[in-house]
């Protein structure tokens, strides 16, 4: 594997990471303030079909994307009554929106386009373009004559539509709002003790209405990012599971934002290399994974230097991560360095090859081991799912 | 004279049919401890909740400081100068102590300028007011006792000049509770108006200046605390005299009947709930553990009850070995050992609550022959036996039909003791057979364990309550961090010697 088929590995992972990451900072926001979210998928589907029937209508995006936020807010909106004004059982609400998106999507672009439940193609205006950033390559021609770092920027950086940027912000933006602000820490409240809102004085409803509309927004945007940015149109069923894997980051990032980013970022990556090696060869799929475990000990070690730096964590911290990262780069470069037609174990291994139906389920894999908790105990909220009845 | 602190006047409340408030009239006076005592559902919360915005009243009035005040919400209470400290605490379990004081009182949008002044605040009023308590300590690494103190630093940081306590000492141990008295004086000093709803007489004498007693929705007295005496004041609570002491007889103790040795348990997380436990109980006897919650007595109960297994150890019920550690480690195979068994939280071990009452009389005993019809159960006949039960053990309302969640606390005590000691346990293992259970039902609960005693049987009784303890054993044993940390005769100890035990120290000082 050569740099330049790493830095678009990444590159794709961003993208593809970008709808599960707004998802699972919408379900952040629900789940926190205790309202549980399986409609993640419905919302993202309902915005991303209103999104790509308003912007080819309208002939611009914008429109399209404030037509898909409204989509979503409105659902959300519908779930918020249900769980919270109705008191009713929150997952099913969430399921009966996902039926409830599924179905009317196809019906309605049926009904307005005749094109067996899609929306036509969209181009220029009508699509989220990507962004090429100042004095960045933008054809792999010359993306390839670059420096390292040059090829970083214009590959990995540059080129993506605006909505990726937006979402990477909103994770710093949402640790802002969560933990420094006060209503932050009326939203973290609420979704832990709702008796302590009420007692304190504060509305426990209107606080978690604010969280289920903020939710509704976030998905919307994902939605749209879907349907205008990522894919240009709107197609049957398009999100794909992907409200439903962004739950499972959540729960992997154990309701935090920063998390919710790395959690969000290694589905991307699985997603990306599913598309990109469709049948690899298991030396191949070695090395990428040593590749990934380099990455993951990479950051640990990054962040445990900075906790090192603020006096929160002693030397010691650094060394498992450090350890791990050279023993995997190591063992990536090692694979990636021998020979397949030289004979022995490099030629045994590279005799598998891994069907295409494995790479496409591993980010599905990966949901059922952080749901079967081999990631260490997630404790949610601890009054999410239940609606708040004040007591005698 | 200044104008009382709180007068309400004429104060009335219904729920549907049941009368909760009927003309309640009460006037406070500024810098007084004001104790409301009354049995369970005889209106003292819902006077409070009136008071603290959660309910509107159907008719009365409120007169803070002279001045006739609505108070449609807690916002509104807050504003009028009214802080409460809930039986069950209001705070954010995982929350710092410094968030869970700000929440709904921060200063701005923004929460650090919030956070540095409410620090500086809280270290001011600890030191006024003697209530230790770090700021930045996390609620769920505080003790019980300390979790309160974050719940009364709230209302201050509120500037509450009234504060209503409820039940404050429920959850407390003794040396704790006399800590939060303590603070309570404090508190008067400084000009606080203070109300304290309870169910304990002790304390009511202890810190009150004037109490007020509630029976069946109706204020019945206000008398000054120099001037009564508990048992005046339990015979205004329940309507007739009231024996606050248990009368029995001397233990005449048999055989053997349990003998625990070297008993472990480790639990699921690896910490060591209990550390080699021995202990015997005798035919005819009372053994009283006791001990701040929390120190193995629970894991005790559930071994010997077979809900958990135990890590190693032997346990023998009359010379015959049972198993705690295998297959045979579970409520039914004990029961028919003759085992019952009437665990520390009746409503989430004792009884189902949606279930009714004759429903909640068969389990764990479903399978006794005169429950059976064929294949089927006999539900007539399990109804038949309820309704008997519930004459005998006077449960009201005696209706079999009722769910449980429909009964008062001290009548879902009454149907479970029917249950497990009506077929005459050899032992009856009791967890907190009063917790929550008002006067009148707490003798006729104590009356029934004395007579099982009476007849033969051997009893393990766990309690918080001191009194309870001192008041029903023969023996007493006192558990610290899962060891008996020691043993007494009830005649021979005190509650200030038991304390000492309860915090660990051994040492015997200065019993009598």
């Amino acid at each position: 594997m050569d740099f330049i088929t790493i830095l678009q590995l990444l590159d794709s992972s961003i993208r593809l990471a970008t709808p599960l990451l707004l998802a699972c900072l919408a379900g952040l926001f629900s789940e926190r303030a205790g309202i549980f979210d399986i409609g993640l998928e419905g919302k993202m589907l309902a915005a991303a079909f209103f999104s790509a029937a308003i912007a080819f209508t309208s002939g611009s995006v914008w429109v399209g994307l404030l037509t898909g936020v409204a989509a979503s807010v409105a659902l959300s909106g519908l779930h918020g009554l249900a769980s919270i004004t109705f008191r009713g059982n929150q997952l099913i609400s969430g399921v009966a929106i996902n039926f409830l998106a599924a179905g009317m999507t196809v019906v309605i672009a049926q009904t307005w386009f005749s094109q067996g439940g899609r929306t036509p193609a969209l181009t220029g205006d009508a699509r989220f373009e990507e962004i090429v950033l100042p004095g960045a390559a933008s054809r792999i021609r010359d993306i390839a004559q670059q420096s390292p770092l040059g090829q970083i920027y214009s590959e990995l950086i540059s080129g993506h539509s605006i909505l990726v940027y937006i979402s990477l912000l909103i994770v710093p933006l949402s640790w802002w709002v969560l933990y420094r602000t006060r209503f932050g820490l009326r939203l973290r409240a609420v979704g832990e003790n709702p008796a302590a809102v009420d007692t304190a004085g504060i509305s426990v409803v209107g606080l978690r209405y604010a969280a289920v509309i903020i939710c509704g927004v976030l998905c919307g945007l994902a939605g749209a990012y879907l349907a205008t940015g990522l894919s240009a149109g709107f197609v049957k069923d398009m999100s794909a599971g992907r409200g439903f894997i962004a739950l499972a980051a959540l729960i992997f990032a154990k309701w935090r934002p920063w998390h919710a980013l790395g959690a969000c970022f290694l589905f991307g990556f699985l997603d990306a290399a599913g598309n990109r090696f469709q049948n690899i060869e298991l030396l191949t799929f070695l090395s990428l994974t040593f590749l990934l475990l380099a990455a993951v000990s990479a950051i640990m070690l990054v962040i445990r230097a900075i906790m090192l730096a603020r006096g929160k964590d002693t030397a010691r911290g650094l060394l498992t991560p450090g350890i791990a990262l050279v023993v995997s780069v190591g063992l990536a470069l090692g694979l990636d360095a021998l020979d397949p037609e030289a004979g022995g174990i490099a030629t045994y291994l590279n005799t598998f090859v891994l069907p295409v139906q494995f790479m496409q389920a591993l980010p599905y894999i990966l949901v059922v081991v952080i749901l079967a908790g081999l990631v260490g105990k997630a404790i949610p909220p601890r009054a999410g799912g239940e609606p708040y009845v004040k007591e005698r | 004279m200044t104008a009382p602190a709180i007068e309400l006047k004429g104060i009335s409340k219904a729920f549907g049919p049941v009368q909760a408030n009927k003309d309640i009239s009460l006037s406070v006076q500024k810098g007084a401890i004001h104790g409301i005592v009354g049995e369970n559902g005889a209106g003292k919360s819902t006077l409070m909740s009136i008071l603290y915005g959660f309910y509107k009243a159907d008719k009365g009035e409120i007169w803070i400081n002279g001045q006739q005040t609505s108070i449609p919400d807690s916002q509104a209470a807050i504003r009028a100068g009214i802080g409460m400290v809930h039986q069950h605490f209001k705070l954010v379990e995982n929350f710092t102590v410094v968030e869970n004081v700000i929440l709904g009182a921060e200063d701005g949008a923004m929460l650090r300028p919030s956070i540095s002044k409410a620090r500086k605040v809280l270290l001011d009023l600890e030191q006024e007011y003697g209530l230790e308590v770090n700021p930045d300590a996390v609620i769920e690494d505080l003790s019980v006792g300390h979790q309160q103190r974050v719940e009364i630093l709230k209302q201050l940081y509120r500037e509450a000049d009234i504060l209503i306590l409820d039940e404050p000492t429920g959850v407390l141990t003794p040396s704790e509770a006399d800590q939060l008295f303590r603070i309570l004086g404090r508190l008067k000093d400084e000009g606080k108006t203070i109300i304290l709803i309870t169910h304990k007489l002790r304390e009511i004498m202890d810190v009150t200046d004037t109490v007020s007693v509630m029976r069946r929705g109706e204020m019945t007295a206000t008398v000054k605390t120099a001037e009564t005496s508990p048992a005046g004041l339990a015979e205004l609570m329940v309507g007739r005299k009231v024996l606050l002491e248990v009368e029995k007889n001397a233990a005449t103790p048999g055989e053997v009947v349990l003998d625990v040795k070297d008993l472990r348990v480790v639990d699921g997380t690896g910490v060591e709930r209990l550390k080699s436990i021995s202990f015997q109980i005798r035919a005819g006897e009372i053994l009283g553990i006791a001990g701040v919650a929390g120190n193995g007595q629970s894991e005790l109960l559930e071994v010997l009850g077979g809900m958990i297994p135990a890590t190693s150890g032997s346990v023998t019920l009359h010379g015959q070995p049972i198993d705690i550690t295998g297959r045979e480690s579970d409520g039914q195979s004990r029961r028919r050992r003759g085992i019952g068994h009437v665990p520390e939280d009746r409503q989430v071990e004792g009884l189902i609550m949606p279930y009714e009452a004759w429903e909640n009389v068969a389990f764990g005993y479903h399978h006794d022959p005169k429950y059976q019809a064929g294949i089927l159960m006999n539900n007539s006949a399990i109804k038949a036996d309820c309704a008997e039960k519930m004459e005998r053990y006077d449960v009201r309302p005696p209706n079999p039909r009722l769910p449980a969640r429909n009964f008062s606390g001290g009548n879902q005590q009454k149907i479970v003791v029917a249950r497990e000691m009506d077929r005459h346990p050899d032992l009856l293992l009791v967890g907190q057979p009063t917790r929550g259970v008002d006067i009148g039902a707490i003798e006729f609960i104590h009356k029934q364990i004395i007579a099982l005693r009476d007849a033969g049987k051997a009893v393990l009784l766990v309690s918080v309550e001191l009194d309870e303890i001192l008041g029903l054993s023969d023996r007493i044993a006192v558990m610290f961090d899962g060891v008996i940390s020691g043993e007494r005769l009830p005649e021979d100890t005190n509650e200030g010697d038991l304390g000492l035990l309860m915090a660990g120290v051994t040492e015997r000082q200065g019993a009598a």
